[in-house]
């Protein structure tokens, strides 16, 4: 199961979606997101317990997306493992048949339902990439030859809208230098600021296979994009989609965020912004089939 | 310093339904600087624990409550009291408490939470810099503590929630890599931000800690 990798090595346009499993064992609601997408997707990622939220495991639900046909991007991150954890989370997950691993270091628990946890974090992001490079020349983080080494894609996210920025660029290229194949960003909705953050990164990525997929989040509603403002570092809705969105009535506005999500989609297709999309409908995902629609992606 | 904060007064009431005497210790040094265990703290919860009912046989402010031989010597200086008394109430850090359990086998009560390594802002205001990991490594980050200051103690730059040079996690706080670039900016070392660094030597010291620095004089004096 290499699809995405294979798509990205391709060339072709990357699309890629996403799956929160549910909280809980009711599967139904997720099951028919992963069937109705894996058609329509290079692969769908899947979150690891999400903003610190206790939620149905990534691996689990990574392996049901490959057994449904899909090709799944192994979300992991270092807020509750420790590197023998992770190192043994990412052998199973391998022996399951996944072959996409996104890095992160993860929301703090302080965010999550589970404030009292004590986190983790032996590992952050960088470290991670690390790690899974060597599994896969064949050694462990503390140096023990593997009996069969593992074959990942090893994915990361940036922050195009990190305020500072400069910073999250040097992060950026330091993971880069660790070893990340594939970056998905944080949402963006300002494409002008996108298109200028990508022109920085097609010089940093310039001579490597580097892919960058811009990360989509559909707004549902001014109510939405104006929490995220508030409440998501590193997210930033511009003004002038602000007014766009409040310009529909309430009921339209979901059909208006489609609109606008398909419309960056198709921008950053036709001016080559970047290597692919990464469209997240937070628990939406029926939404996304008439996205990409829109975007003449299907 | 260690920070500590004096527990709510009706938490050690509790502690103490089962004593009637209590002999109250302070710290003159730590849980002074932060009011929690000091000359003034040790007299009013003497009064309040008088006036509660309890009968208070003693109240001692230690030089440092930490320092084992010195808390046994005023035991052993007070030991009617100490005989009379049926809890001990410890207005200091947890290792102030844990020195008076080393001079006596009675009811040995924490009246402070132990917060952190702290340093002194100014009068009460303290910030935790250093969190005494066992292998200091702060010449690569400017001189700020990314294990400590950060959150996450992420070494390698800032996750992607700093915001407006805040962290995403308390935006009160500064975010510690955006103080880190700033630094090693300043310095002119922005060239070893990009040294990709490993996890910390989680057990640099192996905890609970012990160091017998008269071993290492020794082998000082060897050499
Ligand atoms: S690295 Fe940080 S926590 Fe460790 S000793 Fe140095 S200042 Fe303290
Ligand atoms: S915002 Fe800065 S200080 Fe806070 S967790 Fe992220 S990198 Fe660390």
């Amino acid at each position: 199961m290499a699809a995405y990798r294979e798509a990205c090595e391709s060339g072709k346009f990357v699309v890629s979606g996403e799956i929160g499993p549910p909280k809980g064992t009711k599967v139904d609601n997720m099951l028919h997101h992963i069937d109705l997408l894996n058609p329509l997707v290079d692969a769908l990622n899947v979150t690891d317990n999400q903003s610190a939220v206790l939620r149905l495991g990534s691996m689990a639900v990574s392996h049901e997306v490959v057994t449904r046909g899909g090709d799944a991007i192994y979300q992991m991150t270092c807020r509750d493992r420790n590197r023998l954890a992770l190192q043994n989370d990412l052998l199973s997950a391998h022996f399951l048949g996944l072959r996409n691993v996104l890095a992160l270091t993860g929301d703090h628990v302080s965010v999550g339902d589970h404030k009292d946890a004590r986190e983790v974090y032996d590992f952050e992001s960088v470290q991670l990439i690390q790690c899974i490079k060597k599994l896969n020349e064949g050694f462990d983080w503390a140096g023990n030859e593997l009996e069969g080494s593992t074959d990942f894609f090893i994915g990361a996210v940036v922050t195009p809208e990190s305020d500072p920025i400069e910073p999250q660029k040097l992060k950026y290229e330091k993971k880069i230098a660790a070893g990340a194949q594939f970056f998905q960003t944080q949402a963006v909705y300002d494409m002008d600021n996108f298109q200028r953050f990508m022109e920085y990164s097609h010089g940093v990525t310039e001579g490597t296979d580097v892919k960058v997929m811009a990360g989509l989040v559909v707004l549902t509603s001014v109510g939405m994009a104006k929490y995220m403002n508030k409440f998501v570092p590193g997210v930033f809705v511009p003004d002038s989609l602000l007014e766009e969105m409040a310009s529909v009535p309430k009921e339209d506005a979901i059909k208006k965020g489609m609109e606008i999500c398909a419309r960056h989609i198709r921008f950053c297709i036709d001016n080559k912004v970047c290597d692919g999309v990464h469209v997240m409908a937070i628990g939406k995902e029926e939404i996304v089939p008439e996205i990409l629609q829109m975007a003449g992606l299907a | 310093m260690i920070i500590s904060k004096q527990k709510p007064f009706e938490e050690i009431l509790e502690s103490l339904k089962n004593d009637d005497t209590v002999y109250i210790v302070g710290c003159g040094e730590c849980a002074t600087m932060t009011q929690s265990g000091g000359e003034q703290e040790v007299a009013d919860m003497k009064a309040r624990l008088e006036e509660a009912g309890k009968k208070v046989v003693a109240t001692d402010v230690a030089h440092s409550a930490c320092h084992e031989l010195d808390m046994k010597r005023i035991l052993r200086q007070n030991k009617e009291a100490a005989n009379e008394a049926g809890a001990f109430l410890v207005l200091s850090c947890g290792a102030g408490v844990q020195s008076v359990r080393e001079g006596t086998g009675k009811h040995v009560l924490p009246g402070a939470n132990s917060l952190f390594v702290g340093n002194v802002k100014r009068q009460m205001v303290f910030d935790e810099k250093c969190s005494l990991c066992g292998e200091c490594i702060i010449d690569e980050y400017g001189a700020i503590c990314p294990v400590t200051r950060c959150a996450k103690g992420i070494l390698n730059g800032p996750c992607g929630g700093t915001n407006n040079s805040k962290c995403e996690v308390d935006s009160e706080k500064d975010c510690a890599w955006v103080l880190i670039y700033n630094q090693m900016k300043t310095e002119e070392k922005l060239d070893k931000f990009m040294t990709i660094h490993g996890p910390k030597h989680w057990n640099a010291v192996a905890r609970p800690g012990h160091m017998d620095g008269r071993a290492d004089d020794a082998e000082k004096g060897a050499s």
